[in-house]
């Protein structure tokens, strides 16, 4: 009989079956919310940085198995590296690290980049305004 | 691990039975029913005596059965065959917001081409009202097509009251029988019907082979060309094999289907009443009465309908889902969205349809193993973090 889960490589369902990085980040830096009800993928990414490189990643999401594999891939991936090396993850290098995904599917990967790059903005948003303020955290 | 099937109205095995009847006419029998010979003629006597026994399961004639290529192809042959049988006469043509597709596109098509197409909505349990018909008759209105039973939800719709309409303005009337035929009783006098769709592969029967019933004085053209087959309605060498094979398994569905479909509802209400009780946030789509025997659908909040299907399927438990992910359009089931479902509901949705060999220690499995599964992926939703 023709493999039974032809559907998605072995290391989809990995991430899938046991995804990494669940979770929120208490007092994150950048936090990327895409995705919409309609096409019922939504996924939450939470980053911290720490001198200009992201030293944790978590996230949250619904949507369907590639949905899943792709934040638990992107987030394992964005850990350690620079804003800058972060912004250039591209979605097919995160498909790619996941040994593909079938062409329906490509969106998902898509949504994960989105998610990293909208965390990044988050925390680059916050940043400016942090020094804006006059540096430092206040306290209100 | 032991794979546990819950996925009958997608399609059913063939019954050892079934397949025994239809394996001799692959290669003994293997005749043209066209031909003068006894080789021609063997076969041509196996499809009739088949055409009797689908003929007998519905109430109808025997020359009111067409074999067709499967359900797809019989709704196409209804709507298509009428639309362009009764062109002259009007142009508008009646059908509900929850058919298979088979229909809708069918419909699509014909909207494309000048035809006037009224997708009738339905109530939160998916009930076509027959008043909507009613008032939705114009004097150019030429068919009616609402389905049976509508394959994802289960609801059985009011189709001997559409009948009566339809028979009272004389419009043909068509209903898409592919989840009944076999299941539940079905005659097509009854339910006052012209156009009958049915599929073998969905009671034990082969892939491959269905039938249309036609009511005699019904206007349609052909729907293909070719031959003289199936009283020039139907051109194409007949799938004799499958023909047989689909005999068999009516015959078998006639003598076993009331004591079945009474041990499936059973098993319906058992599964649909735990699951109520087990998880939360939790709700079952469809009439809870006015139903298959054999379906459950339920909405599960916060979670994913692919998600939940892939993680039942480690567990060896074979369902389906109306979130249609993997579907090109990224839009959920047009089904539930009719029935008032939110996108999230959809996407949520969760179907288990059971069938002849399942037990209660199968459905017991799907009860220790679904709550966990919901638990585990509503820990990664963001959806319950924002409403909580």
């Amino acid at each position: 009989m023709p493999d039974v889960r032809s559907l998605y490589s072995e290391k989809v369902m990995e991430h899938f079956r046991n995804p990494r990085n669940v979770g929120e980040i208490e007092n994150p830096d950048g936090i990327g919310h895409v995705g919409n009800p309609v096409c019922g993928d939504i996924m939450e990414l939470y980053i911290k940085v720490n001198n200009g490189t992201i030293i944790d990643a978590k996230f949250k999401t619904f949507g369907c198995g590639a949905a899943i594999a792709t934040s638990s891939m992107v987030t394992e991936m964005v850990k350690g590296k620079s804003i800058e090396e972060a912004l250039g993850i591209s979605n097919r290098a995160v498909a790619q690290a996941l040994d593909g995904l079938p062409p329906i599917k490509m969106h998902c990967s898509v949504l994960a980049e989105e998610a990293l790059k909208s965390a990044i903005e988050d925390y680059l948003d916050k940043s400016e305004k942090r020094s804006a303020d006059g540096e430092g955290e206040r306290t209100p | 691990m032991k794979r546990i099937y819950l996925d009958y109205a997608a399609t059913t095995p063939t019954r050892p039975e079934v397949v025994k009847a239809m394996l001799p006419y692959f290669t003994d029998a293997f005749g043209n029913p066209s031909a003068i010979h006894s080789y021609g003629q063997e076969a041509k006597g196996a499809v009739e005596e088949a055409r009797v026994k689908v003929a007998d399961l519905i109430g109808a004639r025997d020359e009111e059965i067409v074999f067709t290529s499967g359900g797809t192809e019989a709704d196409n042959f209804a709507i298509k065959g009428v639309a362009y049988g009764k062109e002259s006469k009007g142009n508008h043509i009646i059908t509900s917001s929850i058919e298979h597709h088979a229909v809708i596109e069918a419909c699509k098509f014909l909207e494309r081409r000048g035809f006037n197409i009224t997708y009738l909505p339905v109530d939160a349990y998916g009930l076509v009202a027959p008043d909507d018909v009613r008032k939705t008759i114009t004097d150019k209105t030429i068919l009616i097509s609402v389905m049976h039973a509508n394959n994802e939800m289960g609801t059985i719709e009011p189709i001997a009251e559409i009948g009566r309409i339809a028979k009272e303005a004389e419009i043909h009337f068509h209903t898409d029988a592919v989840q009944t035929a076999g299941h539940v009783p079905v005659d097509v006098d009854e339910l006052g019907v012209d156009l009958l769709s049915m599929s073998a592969h969905k009671l034990y029967g082969p892939k491959g082979v269905g039938a249309l019933y036609i009511r005699k004085g019904t206007k349609l053209v052909s729907f293909m060309h070719g031959g003289g087959q199936e009283r020039r309605r139907r051109a194409s060498t007949e799938n004799v094999p499958g023909i047989v094979g689909f005999g068999k398994a009516v015959e078998l569905a006639k003598q076993e289907m009331n004591e079945e479909a009474e041990r499936l509802s059973y098993l319906r209400d058992q599964l649909i009443k735990s699951l109520l009780e087990r998880i939360d946030r939790i709700c079952l789509n469809g009439h809870p009465t006015s139903r298959l025997p054999n379906n459950v659908n339920v909405s599960i909040d916060f979670v994913e309908g692919e998600s939940m299907c892939l993680n039942l399927d480690l567990e060896g438990i074979c369902a389906s889902t109306g979130s249609a992910c993997s579907s090109a359009s990224l839009e959920p089931s047009h089904i539930l969205l009719a029935m008032g479902l939110s996108h999230e509901q959809a996407h949520g949705s969760l179907r288990f349809t059971l069938g002849r060999w399942t037990t209660e220690e199968e459905l017991a499995r799907v009860l220790d193993v679904l709550p966990q599964i919901v638990t585990k992926l509503r820990a990664m939703s963001p959806l319950l973090k924002s409403r909580r």
